[in-house]
């Protein structure tokens, strides 16, 4: 190839090893894309330039094989104050307040050091948030395993959740929600998302875009070390047996810092001493500089000998691409510089000036006087090579969804229910999320156990409510459907609290774009994603997606997990999951036709996964989404919970069950319609969207048969909340089911503490 | 009622103290660790958190910040001082309580609702209450198994110090006492009764928009509270 005359000029830094085309290769980037380098320097990169198209042209920094999917979600609405691309999307509260929030995966590190890689995972996001100017509120996380009677996933999910409490509890943020799920594509590849809730007033938000050329940019916090170099890249390729050799790459959390900073950050930004606050988070330095200058169209310039280190001797390609933790890169007028640093000297924390910001659009980088990296700063953020992968649905996934379960039918209807609550995706979390901290801030009106926490905006008298979901079985059958309903879940649950769903991130858990099932997978289950938020009106904010979630086993579930924040417009409406008073009248709102495809019950009982999922009904959902909340503003419902994984049986279950620590269970007499075609087994457990149990006072029953025909919700009167100690009696036609609701209860918390016991 | 709530590196309770103190008609206000001097507090908090990211042991390096040495010559004039949570374990660290605590029985974090009884009401945080009362109140901790020498412990019992202690109501699923705290406690007092720590968050539930506010008298004693004559409670 003929070189022309450079972009501008870089040099190796001495040390560097030779430019091969090895070194190419184990920089992750392939012919295509070394050859679009050379061709925007007009030179060969030196190393140090590598590394730097090596983290920001990974998958996980570039989305190369999925933005131009990404670009198809509905990102804008009357709430969206900031859609994706900045640290958290942020919608608008009443009162000139805001909400900011963001979703993201910790996957790759949690599978080989689950605690640090779960803790840095809670770190990340809550920075995220905090760069934008909001107070972190609420955390929430989702997490996936392989089954518990395996040591090793007992080991990555006692370490993640340890990881996730220790970090969460340090900096004082509670965890108000989430959601675990343990099936077998997550052997070897478990998948840990965690999601951070700010709230902030609106005037204080500030965008990560660096402006005002000969401003200083400032590494304010932690020191730089040589932990979690790559990880970017570590992310973006599959799990192997090499991948414990990665274990140097997860970084380590220090919550403390982080609590430091935190603090710093939001004295900075409320105080307005500064222009603009990156995390440095994947990529560390080099992805927090480059994209801040892309946002600003503006060059920068970084003296990498003026970052303060861990340890001597680190090479200009080794600060760049450190990703030590609890670290930020602000941008400073330079007569602010002293403020700055007071602010930071008061949370015990450093700020130190290791660059500027030019007007040559150059990402530039100089150690102790040698120029080692001048890239052109605009086309290294947004000229990355894009993919657009094959797509195909494997023969194997279409036979599955037209299968059918070859075993007889149970015979045992009513010893399935307590098979289902022993399952450790539908018992209760209590072993996992009595390790979180859920009542710090001292806002927390119901937290997690129930279809979504809710908590107090400070100061006002609304309240948000807040989920994490993905039915990754209904996905990996149908990534259409699935998509479709995992939005429609997570809108029922904030749904079933009373408040209304505002807007949703989320975390895209895929395997291998290269795959043409895989990538299949994707584009249907965005599509899904997509359609339903049209049709909810809760705009995408932002979110991340990791790929390459494979391990020797296979490929994950496709797993596109979605955070919701809905508003309470007065907290007290709120309305809690379980039964609350003997007497109350209960019903069941939405229409059941027995779907069992896909199912819990068909999956445990039956030895089946497979079937199509529950079509999803937006129009349906939409309708019970809007009968909730005007139920719960005329405060109407004393509990509403959703009928989701093993159907109307576990949601009544679980009402009679009560919360995490009440002292005794409610009972229940419930009589359903057998229509005909649908077998008790349907009736029982089939999982049909667009479904709660609702529980309310006999006197209010002409009301809130009233808003349901007005809302065109069908509403079923079934029966009867009844005292503590008493069953739980299910009549399907002419046969009576009946429970002892304290062995309800019993095999429902006992399942996951007994397997980890074990 | 000027009350001075303590902030140390890692604090993050601070906030919810404040708001449950000016809720009950007192005057909060902050004091930072570096701080030499209690600027007229009538009373001092040491609220919840991670001071110095319970590095070491908790509690153990907050007990050195310059703030404390005001905030003993204030518990030595019989002045309130409330220690909640890490306050607890910055309070035994520094003295000014007996015992320790040490890592939960069950050595995990515990986030959970208990049900403590209220043994004591005649100090300035509990006047409110009813001898006997039980309520539930939240705990969030790993550290928080109250620990004693033998002899302390039968002292505190004799002094009728113990000012909370949890209490197992029928039928519960998880046992009255969470972590394992020798005689069920959940807080004490010291001698004269003006210095109080307790692991439970009484500030977390003091807001009726939260749905319950069995906590919030804690506050109403304090904000309240007139310095009697002291008494011991031999």
């Amino acid at each position: 190839m003929t070189i022309a005359t450079p972009a501008a000029a870089a040099q190796p830094y001495p040390g560097d090893p030779a430019l091969t085309p090895e070194l190419v290769r184990e920089h992750k980037l392939n012919d295509r894309e070394y050859a679009e380098i050379v061709g925007m320097l007009k030179r060969p990169p030196t190393v140090t330039e590598l590394g730097v198209f090596s983290a920001l042209w990974s998958e996980h920094c570039s989305y190369k094989h999925t933005k131009p999917v990404l670009k198809t979600f509905p990102t804008s609405g009357p709430q969206v104050v900031q859609g994706p691309g900045e640290n958290a999307g942020v919608l608008r509260l009443p009162d000139g307040w805001a909400v900011a929030f963001k979703i993201e995966s910790h996957n790759h590190p949690s599978a080989v050091e689950p605690y640090q890689g779960a803790a840095t995972g809670v770190g990340g996001i809550l920075r995220d948030v905090f760069t934008m100017g909001a107070r972190p509120v609420a955390v929430l996380n989702s997490l996936r395993f392989g089954p518990l009677d395996d040591p090793r996933n007992r080991y990555l999910f006692a370490g993640a959740v340890k990881g996730v409490g220790d970090y969460g509890n340090c900096v004082g943020v509670p965890t108000l929600g989430g959601e675990v799920t343990f099936a077998p594509g997550y052997s070897g590849n478990p998948l840990v998302n965690a999601m951070c809730v700010g709230i902030l007033r609106e005037t204080d938000l500030i965008r990560a875009k660096a402006h005002g050329v000969g401003n200083i940019l400032m590494a304010v916090g932690a020191r730089t070390g040589r932990d979690g170099i790559h990880g970017a890249s570590f992310a973006s390729e599959d799990l192997s047996e090499a991948s414990e050799a990665r274990r140097p790459q997860v970084q380590v959390g220090d919550p403390f810092t982080e609590k430091l900073l935190l603090e710093a950050s939001l004295e900075l930004i409320t105080s307005g001493t500064i222009v603009a606050i990156q995390d440095m988070g994947a990529a560390g330095l080099t992805s927090s500089s480059a994209e801040m200058a892309a946002r600003g169209g503006v060059g920068v310039e970084l003296d990498t000998s003026k970052v303060p280190l861990r340890e001597a001797g680190m090479t200009p390609y080794e600060i760049l691409l450190s990703e030590s933790q609890e670290r930020m890169l602000v941008v400073v007028e330079p007569h602010r510089i002293p403020e700055v640093q007071a602010i930071c000297a008061k949370w015990e924390l450093g700020a130190t000036p290791i660059g500027r910001v030019t007007d040559d659009g150059l990402f530039r980088v100089v150690h102790n006087g040698i120029t080692v990296a001048a890239i052109p700063g605009q086309s290294l953020v947004e000229d990355v090579p894009l993919y657009y992968p094959e797509k195909a649905e494997s023969p194997a996934a279409v036979a599955r969804r037209s299968a059918t379960p070859s075993a007889a039918p149970a015979t045992d209807t009513a010893g399935a229910l307590l098979r289902l609550l022993d399952d450790p995706t539908i018992a209760s979390k209590r072993w996992v999320f009595e390790q979180y901290d859920s009542t710090v801030q001292a806002n927390t009106v119901l937290g997690p156990g129930g279809d979504a926490g809710v908590l107090l905006v400070e100061g006002t008298n609304f309240g948000l409510a807040v989920t994490v979901d993905c039915p990754n079985r209904y996905v990996a059958l149908d990534p259409y459907q699935g998509g479709m309903m995992t939005v429609a879940e997570a809108a029922r649950n904030v749904a079933c609290t009373g408040a209304v769903p505002l807007g949703i991130t989320n975390c895209l858990n895929f395997g291998n774009p290269d795959r043409p099932e895989v990538f299949f997978q994707f584009a249907e289950a965005v599509r899904g994603m997509s359609d339903a938020c049209r049709a909810f009106g809760t705009p995408v904010t932002g979110g991340n997606v990791s790929l390459y979630n494979e391990s020797p086993i296979g490929a994950v579930d496709p797993t596109p997990t979605v955070g919701m924040v809905g508003l309470l417009a007065d907290v007290t409406t709120r309305i809690p999951s379980a039964f609350q008073r003997p007497g109350d009248l209960v019903a069941i709102l939405g229409t059941t036709t027995g779907h069992l495809g896909g199912s819990m019950y068909w999956w445990l009982i039956r030895d089946f996964l497979g079937g199509p999922p529950p079509p999803c009904d937006l129009a349906a959902e939409r309708q019970l989404q809007r009968f909730l909340a005007a139920a719960a503003a005329e405060r109407l419902l004393h509990s509403a919970h959703d009928c989701a994984d093993g159907g109307l049986a576990v949601a009544a279950a679980e009402a009679c069950i009560g919360e995490p620590y009440t002292s005794q269970p409610l009972g229940a007499g419930i009589h359903l319609e057998q229509p005909a075609g649908i077998s008790p087994e349907g009736l029982l457990y089939g999982e049909d969207g667009a479904r709660a149990v609702v529980s309310f006072a006999p006197d209010d029953v002409d009301r809130v048969r009233a808003l349901a025909r007005e809302l065109g919700v069908p509403l079923a009167v079934a029966g009867s909340v009844t005292g503590p100690g008493t069953a739980l009696r299910i009549t399907v036609g002419s046969q009576t089911l009946a429970w002892e609701t304290t062995e309800l209860r019993r095999t429902y918390l006992e399942a996951i503490p007994r397997r980890m016991s074990a | 009622m000027r009350v001075a709530i303590l902030r140390f590196p890692g604090s993050n309770c601070e906030p919810d103290a404040y708001r449950a103190v000016a809720r009950e008609g007192g005057t909060p206000y902050y004091l930072f660790h570096r701080d030499t001097d209690l600027q007229d507090a009538d009373a001092v908090i040491l609220p919840g958190g991670f001071s110095y990211g319970d590095y070491l042991r908790a509690g153990a390096i907050a007990r050195f910040s310059p703030i404390m040495p005001a905030v003993e010559r204030h518990a030595a004039d019989g002045k309130p001082v409330l220690g909640i949570c890490n306050g607890f374990q910055i309070l035994c660290e520094s003295g000014l309580l007996p015992g320790a605590l040490e890592r939960n029985a069950g050595l995990k974090y515990l986030s959970r609702p208990v049900d403590v009884r209220i043994e004591r009401v005649d100090t300035p945080f509990t006047a409110h209450y009813r001898k006997g009362d039980v309520i539930r109140i939240p705990i969030g901790h790993g550290d928080g198994r109250f620990t004693a020498a033998p002899e302390t412990l039968a002292e505190l019992e004799q002094q009728g110090q113990v000012v909370l202690r949890y209490v197992e109501r029928p039928k519960v699923d998880a046992p009255g006492n969470p972590n394992g705290a020798l005689n069920d406690i959940a807080g004490i007092a010291n001698r004269d009764g003006n210095v109080v720590g307790m692991m439970p968050h009484p500030e977390r539930l003091a807001d009726p928009l939260l749905g319950s506010e069995v906590g919030r008298r804690f506050f109403s004693s304090l904000v309240q509270w007139k310095r009697p004559a002291l008494v011991s409670h031999a």
